[in-house]
């Protein structure tokens, strides 16, 4: 197999460093294999959910007295943006190892991120203060705060990666493990947004229509 | 108050002396004297490395390795201490019962369900567990050809986590209760309504610490599998062994995520007024079982795949022939791993839904017999007419296939929900797991320590007080277990500490026997490892082939150097190496030798680890300072290794070449032994393989300089 034909998802590395190319086959397939445990986590969240939000009500406000679509759907805008970012800051790795690109989408990104993490504290802050609705309410006020807040945790911790990422490109420069631990910080982003879509879909559009 | 603000909820109460103070009973006196003994055991731990100046080889080349066979043994030694304690707990559980027909017996009803529940808790997730795991760590990158595992400091990090939660549970052995739930912590009983304290919060930190070792375990073995193994060891030529490790870790990665889920929303409902599985305002205990057997179906098949593999190395090893049926043997194991998610509901039959879905999944159930019973068949065809040494290892492999056979007929009896609500909830339920467990799982343990042991330590063990051990844990357990399930067709509930039927006495006393036996079982298999390091050079096997073995592991040295393999082998078919023996191409020098690269010991794994269980005690008894300073330093420890760059250290070619040479030279010098003398003190390691005594003269004059490659 040449190194070309030795392609996995996420950003390829072979026309431009082969070594680095060489070196991503088994850390990257690794991190898949996380992100797909991790996905199972997400998964079993949005079956606690599914089930919850409909017979856990219990006493407490249903979802359509809850949501805020608008804000949904901005926080949707951002974090698909944030991604967006990100893919700029890997091409930029990729074609002109220029730290200081890299480090202007990373900062663009990191924003982006932290502007979704605030209105999301900010949509929780208006669901306790105005309706009440905390999470020791009802079942399924339980299960969303943890299906969201999982979510959120996992984009904050994304957040402080970056951070991290960010010194390490100042002071290491591109070296393999820089540039090995950006792509797989990058697929770690792209799957939130995805848990995101999922939770935009069967959270809120679904919640506000029942 | 300041006392909280430092210690919690920890009170003087909370220490287990406190109740023999208080309240002298002999139950107390028991649980004061499990305390006792765990402190004693830690500080007579602490006194032995003092005094033998063990301290600093034990952290710089046990604790900080990252190395896949230390971390295996590692694992291995944690299974059998938390084995010794919670067998005597099985053991004195059979004793209450035994004494409490017609009285309250000699234990509290409250220290009973403590019993029950460390016992159960202890035994799957840190006895079961961390031997399997530290078994496939061990074994499974020598039998693909690897250097050692994808990522060697998860590995260790995977390990330190697992010990952080055993040492969470013996602590809760001293400081405070353990939970009265049983290991499948069902609530709302283990809710903070029915059980106030820090006894269900002991088993949620444990357990979750143990399954998130085990969730990167299944990952890191899983991408090894995939991407380490040697040239030519194509998946089809891989031993089962390896087989039945991918499948399991595929499962890891599964299933151990519902675990932690249902761990944290119960820590949630618990600590933060949550309402997940609360009897009111929308809590729904049925999504716990739901979640929990989401994860506990597949952990039996995690537990067992891997016994399954040892079992297939065993018997083809120990009758001299190629395993039968390999193809299907992959098949099956691949069938099982899937089926194993179809099948969660059995575990509640009887808890409310309709008799369409509870059929659905007692076929469901019934269906998983197909592929094990072609597995049992594959086992029992690879002995016809191959050469059967009755080893230890073959003894505990011929009483696996008896009785395990007769635990999955009990298990399809099960699998009607019929008949499961009638023996639900009784001990004969708890007769069939147990049947299946411990000749499958435990028993397979314990064959594969007889049969690798000599692999990792370079001696092997002494045969006549395996045999003796053997012969105490198979009659044992059918003493001590099959009388339960009489006791549970006679109505007998499990999980009860007194009884007032005296038509149950013989059958507790029959079991009482058995639980003597296994105990004296496990007490001459650590006379036996005593002896057997004792008598050492008698035994000794350093040439690496004590059992004319036929995968890669028996063609290195025993124990392997830190590389495992000096030069990476090309394969060419299964069973490689006895295959190279026959063709008299085994033992070759290579051509060349090139430098290795080898990680370099670190302190990252074990502070994770210390962090990670101060962490957890924290969360038990709400000592917040700690909870947030651990954290911290836990992830400061993860941050500051992600800056340090020098983690690799070169061994050079000369060392190696000059390692590799010395032992090539050993072997050529060295006479082969028939399978006659396997068992006597000329075993030193080289075999001559079955039928090919005739060629021995061939064999053992040996190419002083062959070329391969």
């Amino acid at each position: 197999m040449s190194l070309s034909d030795r392609l996995h998802p996420g950003i390829n590395l072979a026309g431009t460093d082969p070594e680095s190319h060489e070196a991503a086959e088994e850390v990257l397939f690794g991190f898949w294999i996380f992100l797909m445990s991790d996905l199972v986590l997400f998964a079993v969240l949005f079956a606690t959910y599914a089930a919850m939000s409909v017979q856990g009500i219990a006493a407490g406000p249903g979802p359509a007295e809850v949501f805020d679509l608008t804000a949904a759907f901005l926080e949707t805008l951002l974090l698909l943006l944030s991604s967006f970012a990100f893919g700029f800051a890997l091409l930029a790795m990729k074609y002109r190892e220029n730290r200081r690109s890299v480090l202007a989408w990373l900062l663009v990104t990191g924003i982006l991120g932290l502007a979704f993490v605030g209105m999301e504290l900010h949509d929780y802050y208006v669901m306790v203060t105005a309706h009440g609705a905390t999470p020791q309410v009802s079942g399924f006020l339980s299960a969303y705060y943890l299906l969201t807040g999982t979510h959120a945790l996992h984009v904050s911790s994304g957040l402080v990666w970056m951070a991290i990422m960010a010194i390490q490109v100042a002071m290491f420069g591109f070296d393999k493990r820089v540039k090995l631990r950006l792509m797989r910080l990058a697929l770690f982003w792209h799957m939130l947004d995805v848990v995101w879509i999922g939770i935009f879909t069967f959270v809120y559009l679904f919640g506000v229509t029942s | 108050m300041n006392w909280e603000l430092i210690f919690g909820q920890i009170t003087w109460n909370s220490f287990v002396f406190a109740g023999a103070i208080e309240n002298p009973s002999l139950s107390e006196f028991i649980a004061s004297g499990a305390g006792t003994v765990a402190v004693l055991g830690a500080l007579a731990s602490v006194i032995l490395l003092t005094v033998k100046r063990w301290w600093v080889p034990l952290w710089r080349d046990w604790l900080t390795s990252v190395d896949h066979k230390k971390v295996g043994i590692m694992y291995i030694v944690t299974a059998l201490v938390m084995f010794a304690r919670a067998v005597i707990e099985g053991a004195l559980m059979r004793a209450q019962q035994l004494s409490a027909v017609d009285n309250s017996g000699f234990l509290s009803a409250d220290h009973f369900g403590q019993l029950f529940s460390t016992h159960g808790t202890i035994m799957i997730f840190f006895v079961a567990m961390p031997f399997i795991t530290g078994l496939m760590n061990y074994v499974m990158p020598l039998q693909i050809g690897a250097r050692d595992v994808s990522f060697p400091l998860l590995n260790a990090i995977s390990l330190m986590l697992t010990i952080a939660g055993a040492i969470l549970i013996m602590v809760s052995l001293v400081i405070g209760q353990f939970s009265t739930g049983g290991w499948t912590a069902y609530p709302p009983f283990t809710g903070i309504h029915f059980s106030p304290g820090e006894g269900v919060d002991y088993w949620i930190w444990a357990v979750s610490l143990g399954s998130i070792g085990s969730t990167l375990t299944g990952l890191n073995f899983a991408v090894t599998i995939y991407k380490k193994r040697c040239p030519g060891m194509t998946l089809f030529r891989m031993p089962l062994f390896c087989w039945t490790t991918l499948c399991t870790s595929i499962l890891m990665i599964f299933a151990m995520a519902p675990l932690t889920v249902a761990t944290v929303m119960l820590a949630l409902d618990r600590y933060a007024g949550f309402h997940f599985f609360t009897n009111g305002a929308g809590g729904n205990m049925m999504n716990y079982a739901n979640l929990f057997w989401l994860f506990g179906h597949p952990e039996v098949y995690i537990l067992i795949l891997p016994a399954f593999g040892v079992w297939s190395e065993v018997v083809s090893t120990f009758s001299s022939k190629r395993i039968y049926g390999y193809t299907s043997l992959v098949y099956a194991t691949m069938c099982i791993a899937v089926l194993s998610f179809a099948v969660w509901l059995h575990h509640f039959f009887t808890m409310g839904q309709s008799a369409d879905v509870n059929a659905v999944f007692g076929i469901a159930t019934m269906v998983i017999g197909v592929p094990t019973g072609v597995k049992v068949y594959d086992w029992l065809l690879t002995m016809v007419g191959g050469r059967i040494r009755f080893t230890t290892s073959m003894l505990f492999h011929i009483n696996f296939l008896l009785t395990f056979i007769l635990g999955g007929m009990t298990g399809v009896l099960l699998a009607n929900p019929g008949i499961d609500f009638q023996v639900h909830n009784t001990l004969f339920l708890v007769a069939h797991f147990h049947n299946m467990i411990i000749p499958g799982v435990l028993f397979g343990m314990f064959a594969a320590v007889q049969f690798w042991f000599p692999k990792a330590f370079g001696f092997r063990l002494h045969e006549g007080l395996g045999r003796a051990s053997f012969w105490c844990f198979a009659p044992g357990f059918l003493l001590a277990f099959f009388p339960l399930y009489w006791l549970g067709m006679m109505g007998a509930t499990r999980r009860t500490y007194m009884w007032t039927d005296p038509a149950y006495l013989p059958w507790l006393a029959l079991a009482m026997a058995g639980a003597v036996l296994i105990l004296t079982g496990f007490g001459l298999m650590v006379t036996q490892i005593v002896v057997s390091v004792r008598r050492r050079a008698e035994l000794a096997a350093p040439l690496g082939d004590p059992w004319d073995g036929r995968a890669l592991e028996w063609s290195i040295p025993s124990p392997p150097p830190a590389w495992n393999f000096a030069v990476l082998p090309d394969v060419s078919s299964r069973d490689p190496f006895y295959e190279a023996k026959k063709a008299g191409t085994a033992y070759r020098s290579p051509e060349a030798y090139e430098d290795i690269e080898v990680p370099r010991n670190t302190a990252t794994a074990p502070l994770i680890g210390l962090f990670a269980c101060a962490w957890a005690f924290g969360l038990v008894w709400h000592i917040w300072w700690l909870v947030v300073v651990s954290f911290v330093l836990m992830w400061a420890v993860v941050i500051a290794r992600s800056f340090a760059s020098d983690t690799e250290e070169t061994v050079p070619a000369a060392m190696v070449k000059a390692a590799n040479e010395a032992f090539l030279a050993a072997v050529r010098a060295t006479p082969g032994v028939t399978r006659d003398q396997e068992m006597t003190a000329a075993n030193r390691g080289r075999a001559i393989p079955e039928g090919w005594e005739g060629g021995a003269s061939i064999l053992t004059s040996g190419a002083a300089v062959g070329v391969s490659r």
